[in-house]
């Protein structure tokens, strides 16, 4: 893996973000950053890289991990290109999110919480994200995907291969 | 058709940018307040209006500004709530998605009363999308004068952030949200000093939701004596309904608290009644934490009148036989559904979001999850429904924030309704695995009260 050190556009985003806040507020740009840090370093926070955002935020680094590993959309290990995040919670699992798990399950053969072989895919099951109206649905990247059947699963596994390829 | 104040213009093609939004109406309401009005003149029409928080608690908003402390040379903060996450909740969203400047508005004319300079949209995680739409009408806004300093000559300095969350249900409580606005993890605080005295880096700040913030520009535009014309009693104005689950039209609908729960459900104007013509078994009318209620008790109150989608309604009969308006998520479950099934998921949701500081919600959510995932799959006991419910009495009220209660309240409700739903999952193991309970007698008509001697 490549040094971990933010490219000048993104260190020029971090001092905006900082500025946000009163003078030696600049703790509240951890999550912030921590987002712009996920997203510059494949996907993931390795030590490495909460290590770089304390130096950067001038914090411990225990208060950069014990904020990483609170919340959920934090991955504290690699996840494949793709990562699909399932919800399951009660209005999704009435209108069929059990059997679009099982399906995509099926479709990739992996479990939830794991990575196809060639890490294209992550699987993961999530707790409401607020798309209730529109279920089934699933997280990917920035955008939800929702109103999902089986046809419309294997649209974006197809969509996702040949974004791969082309790349 | 009943009648719109926040989604209103929200069909109008372009109202998503600024022009569209200002030519059709849009900052009138921020000209009138901070032109010819003052703080205190919009602080006493918020009152007037007796408008509700719309989060889910429903406390008096001007109750709640009023509260705000004063001291000198130290600044306050307005903080807007869109961690929006109580599962069946979705209508923030769409207010941000679709009509951000009506959020913007809201904030301006509100932090002036408060008398706040910087004001921060702490906006969940997982709507990475609408930052940049919120962002985008900041920087219009800015540009036309709306914030930045000397907001229309007023001397009134205004900037607005947005900060985004990173998963966590338990930012949408208020301490919790400030915490993790410092950079922290979301670990409630405990009350007092509550926020209006010490908040955000210890400085006086009021956090409001989103659809609460956006209710001040109607409230404004048109006075608050004007706005309780809206509604009934004292659910005033309008209320932001997401509906879901088993129903022909899901979305979010824009409601006078002023119908009942069984047009809500099967006029089409909004739910357009049960999908597939199946039966209505069950409802939660207020996002996750609230009571779930059988049709026959959701349609009509216990005393046999007809339920009403008003704060007051919903919560008739108390929790024995009522419920709540909450947070306006509507969820709708057909004679298919099992209440067993949909109880665990909500379980599991609150295990995963207990921030882990008191040991009743930290340690109870995940028994509850466990005792409902053997009922489910065959492997409970008679005794683990008495169980359930002795966890769930142990956590509620015993916990710094409203999680614990949040978790344990629709445990406590989907066996005071539906036990025999649970008696049948632990008498019929293998059966419980093929087939539901189905209705069974839950959307029968209630015996008539017993008239009152």
């Amino acid at each position: 893996m490549a040094e971990v050190q933010f490219s000048e556009e993104k260190l020029n985003k971090v001092k905006e973000i900082i500025a946000r806040y009163p003078a030696g507020k600049q703790k509240s740009a951890l999550i912030p950053v921590l987002h712009l840090a996920q997203e510059a370093f494949g996907g993931w926070l390795s030590a490495e890289t909460m290590d770089y955002v304390a130096t950067l935020l001038q914090l411990e680094p225990i208060e950069v991990y014990e904020v990483a590993t609170f919340y959920s959309m934090f991955n504290l290990k690699p996840v494949g290109t793709y990562l699909f995040e399932v919800c399951q919670t009660g209005p999704c699992m009435v209108s069929g999110s059990d059997q679009i798990i099982d399906y995509i399950k099926n479709k990739l053969g992996i479990g939830v919480g794991e990575t196809t072989a060639d890490g294209l895919f992550t699987l993961k099951t999530v707790e409401c994200l607020g798309a209730c109206g529109y279920a089934p649905m699933m997280q990917l990247g920035k955008h939800y995907r929702e109103h999902l059947t089986p046809a419309k699963v294997d649209e974006i596994i197809a969509e996702c291969r040949s974004k791969a390829n082309a790349n | 058709m009943g009648r719109k104040l926040l989604l209103d213009k929200a069909h109008i093609e372009g109202i998503r940018y600024y022009d569209t939004y200002r030519s059709n109406g849009g900052y009138a309401a921020a000209e009138k307040a901070l032109k010819t009005m003052g703080p205190d003149a919009v602080l006493e029409e918020v009152k007037k209006s007796g408008l509700r928080g719309r989060g889910g608690a429903g406390f008096p908003t001007g109750l709640k500004w009023s509260f705000i402390a004063k001291p000198e040379g130290v600044p306050r903060y307005l903080v807007c709530n869109a961690d929006e996450s109580e599962p069946g909740t979705f209508k923030d969203r769409y207010l941000m998605e679709f009509i951000p400047h009506l959020l913007i508005e809201g904030l301006i004319i509100s932090s002036f009363a408060l008398g706040a300079n910087s004001a921060y949209i702490y906006i969940r995680g997982e709507y990475a999308w609408i930052p940049d739409i919120l962002e985008q009408a900041i920087a219009e806004a800015k540009n036309k004068g709306w914030l930045g300093k000397n907001i229309l000559g007023t001397g009134f300095d205004l900037e607005i952030y947005v900060q985004r969350g990173a998963g966590a249900y338990i930012c949408g409580e208020e301490t919790a949200l400030i915490e993790s606005l410092e950079g922290k993890r979301g670990n409630p605080r405990i009350k007092p000093p509550f926020p209006a005295v010490k908040g955000l880096w210890q400085c006086p700040t009021v956090v409001n939701n989103v659809e609460t913030l956006a209710a001040v520009v109607p409230i404004i535009n048109i006075g608050g004596d004007e706005y309780i014309k809206y509604g009934t009693g004292k659910s005033t104005g309008t209320k932001l309904i997401s509906a879901c689950g088993n129903i022909n039209k899901p979305g979010v609908y824009e409601i006078e608290m002023n119908i009942s729960v069984e047009e809500f459900i099967y006029s089409d104007e909004y739910c357009g009644g049960i999908k597939n013509n199946k039966r209505l078994k069950a409802c939660i009318p207020g996002g996750s934490s609230v009571p779930v209620l059988p049709a026959n008790l959701l349609l009509k109150t216990a005393k046999g009148e007809t339920r009403m989608m008003t704060y007051e309604s919903l919560a008739d009969g108390g929790f024995a036989t009522g419920s709540m308006l909450g947070s306006g998520g509507f969820i709708v479950m057909d004679e298919d559904q099992c209440i067993v099934r949909n109880t665990l998921t909500f379980a599991r949701f609150y295990h995963h979001e207990s921030c882990g500081q008191c040991s009743p919600c930290r340690e109870g959510t995940g028994w509850m999850e466990k005792v409902l995932k053997n009922i489910e799959y065959g492997k409970g006991k008679m005794s683990d429904i008495d169980l359930l419910w002795d966890i769930q009495r142990k956590i509620e009220g015993n916990t710094i924030c409203p999680l614990g209660d949040a978790a344990a309240w629709p445990v406590a409700a989907a066996i005071r309704h539906f036990r025999d739903e649970f008696e049948w999952h632990v008498a019929h193991p293998q059966e419980a695995l093929t087939r539901n309970f189905g209705l069974a007698h839950y959307a029968d008509p209630l015996p008539a009260p017993v008239a009152a001697v």
